[in-house]
């Protein structure tokens, strides 16, 4: 069934100004439960502003969006319950952190759903290792971590509220490369355990490719197609047309096939493209 | 819903006004609140309303700007009214009841004083119209600069103020972003009494106090790696020079000026 679906979705910004902009057009889509979907686009294509659309902080200037069936912005007062079913980690989230000592920010979430002392406990708890903090960082300011720690503490505090759809803006941008991994690995790691959707939105194809079963490619605005991560892929000549690449491995094996090498094309991770190059040497 | 407020006044033009030096600018609004005030009559002020529109029309910001200007002071406009309607007790009465007396002298000193006030406002927020901020600032460093000689840090002023205007719309976008995260994390901003509403500022607040500062290290650092040292010897990329066209303006006031001051004489 699907968790997240939109109806002619179009929000404009500064309407009635010289201001105006398009910043979604007309998107129909449906993403399905416990699907993991990356979202890329260049710069200004409307994806962040997309993704605010699924929990309710923006409300479309027409169309509809439908979250587990229910319709948005019906009545103002199911807002809310929205957001605790649909987490969205913002870019750079470490700077909302606020609370004496982390324990406390990461149940500022879980307190707003009204839950007991015990449950916040127990989810505090639980998140808390999945994103590997010890509990000795638990109790320190959020302000003394490193920008590692804090951009997990932060992603923490969304995840203890134990969201069905768990949305992420580029939650790598600004790490080392070893940052990276480890970031991108526990979010693959808790949607692989809690079987939950997860919309991660990037700039780097490497790590889509690597992390993500489909891609949603947004352009100017219009969505551009939403599609398994190997057939859109597959159309790399119109990604490169837009300004977005594939990632480099695919372009190597594109180039291989089009020097006359009899190869696959669909390969976008090292992982697949050592296999395939050990089996072809071994040929 | 932030980005709808807009940060100074600055309404961009290339009117004569707009183009008129900034220092003078600031000098003739002074003049132009001289001369308001030396009005002590109806017909004087009647040549200030005269002199009020005529900019207006000569800047060519439109004329719902002045509503705009005026809006925020209306209360002090309306209770100015009132008291002078109800206090002042010379003259012929047109009512008397109990402690109430309302007399011709009455009206008069209240229609006056409102006239005087809406002109006040009007003719200085023209200063904000037309003058982006920085330019203000700069002509308020170059106006101030003799204090130097007595020690006050005048530049040291003026970068403050030019710093803080530079910083607004970047604190307002951080303000949305916060904001917007904490409402995903289910923080509700809109229900409740003023208290709670206040209380549920503070996940806003303090993250924006946080990134203030890192914003103030950065900069420092950054201005430092430019090797600034305050104002001495400093000099400008935007000179300021009289014009030909800041004559004529200083000439259009004095014309109005005398005006008032000659009307003073015969009434």
């Amino acid at each position: 069934m699907a968790i997240i679906r939109t109806e002619n979705l179009t929000y404009i910004y500064g309407e009635g100004t010289p201001f105006r902009k398009v910043a979604v057009d007309d998107v129909n889509l449906q993403i399905d439960e416990g699907e993991m979907v990356g979202v890329i686009g260049h710069t200004g294509s409307g994806k962040s502003t997309l993704i605010q659309h699924f929990n309710g902080l923006l409300k479309a200037t027409s169309g509809n969006v439908y979250i587990d069936g229910e319709k948005l912005w019906d009545d103002k007062a199911k807002l809310r319950p929205v957001r605790f079913k649909v987490g969205l980690v913002f870019q750079y989230p470490e700077y909302q952190l606020f609370e004496e000592t982390c324990y406390k920010d990461i149940a500022f979430g879980p307190k707003n759903m009204g839950l007991d002392n015990a449950e916040i406990d127990r989810r505090i708890k639980e998140t808390a290792k999945m994103v590997g903090i010890t509990p000795d960082i638990l109790d320190k300011s959020p302000f003394e971590l490193s920008g590692g720690q804090k951009r997990r503490v932060a992603i923490a505090g969304v995840m203890a509220m134990e969201p069905k759809v768990l949305i992420l803006d580029e939650p790598a941008s600004g790490l080392d490369p070893k940052g990276r991994e480890q970031i991108l690995g526990l979010i693959k790691e808790y949607h692989q355990e809690k079987k939950n959707t997860v919309v991660l939105v990037s700039h780097s194809m490497e790590d889509i490719a690597k992390h993500t079963s489909k891609i949603l490619v947004m352009n100017k605005a219009k969505l551009f197609c939403y599609d398994d991560t190997v057939k859109v892929f597959h159309r790399a000549a119109e990604l490169e047309e837009m300004g977005l690449a594939v990632p480099q491995i695919t372009r190597v094996f594109n180039r291989l096939k089009a020097m006359g090498c009899d190869i696959n094309d669909d390969v976008y991770t090292t992982k697949y493209a050592k296999e395939l190059l050990l089996k072809l040497l071994a040929r | 819903m932030l980005k709808d407020i807009t940060i100074g006044q600055y309404f961009p033009g290339k009117s004569p006004v707009h183009r008129l030096d900034a220092r003078l600018k600031i000098l003739l609004t002074i003049a132009y609140i001289v001369m308001l005030f030396m009005a002590d009559d109806i017909k004087g002020l009647g040549v200030c309303i005269c002199f009020t529109f005529m900019i207006y029309i000569i800047s060519r910001i439109p004329l719902k700007m002045m509503w705009k200007s005026v809006k925020p002071i209306l209360v002090i406009i309306i209770i100015t009214a009132l008291l002078n309607l109800f206090f002042v007790h010379t003259g012929t009465p047109y009512f008397e009841w109990k402690f109430i007396k309302i007399t011709d002298k009455g009206v008069q000193t209240a229609v006056f004083m409102v006239v005087r006030i809406l002109c006040l406002i009007t003719g200085t927020s023209l200063l904000t119209y037309t003058t982006s901020p920085i330019d203000l600032t700069d002509a308020i460093e170059r106006l101030l600069s003799p204090l130097k000689k007595i020690k006050v840090p005048v530049h040291e002023f003026a970068m403050m103020m030019t710093i803080a205007l530079r910083f607004i719309p970047t604190l307002i976008e951080e303000t949305d972003k916060i904001m917007c995260a904490q409402k995903a994390r289910g923080a509700d901003m809109e229900t409740g009494s003023i208290f709670k509403k206040a209380k549920a500022l503070i996940p806003v607040l303090i993250p924006l106090f946080v990134s203030s500062f890192r914003h103030a290290d950065e900069l420092a650092l950054a201005m430092e790696c430019r090797c600034y040292h305050g104002g001495d010897g400093r000099t400008k990329m935007k000179q300021l020079k009289l014009k030909l066209l800041d004559l004529w303006g200083t000439l259009f006031l004095i014309v109005f000026f005398a005006g008032v001051i000659v009307i003073n004489k015969l009434g």
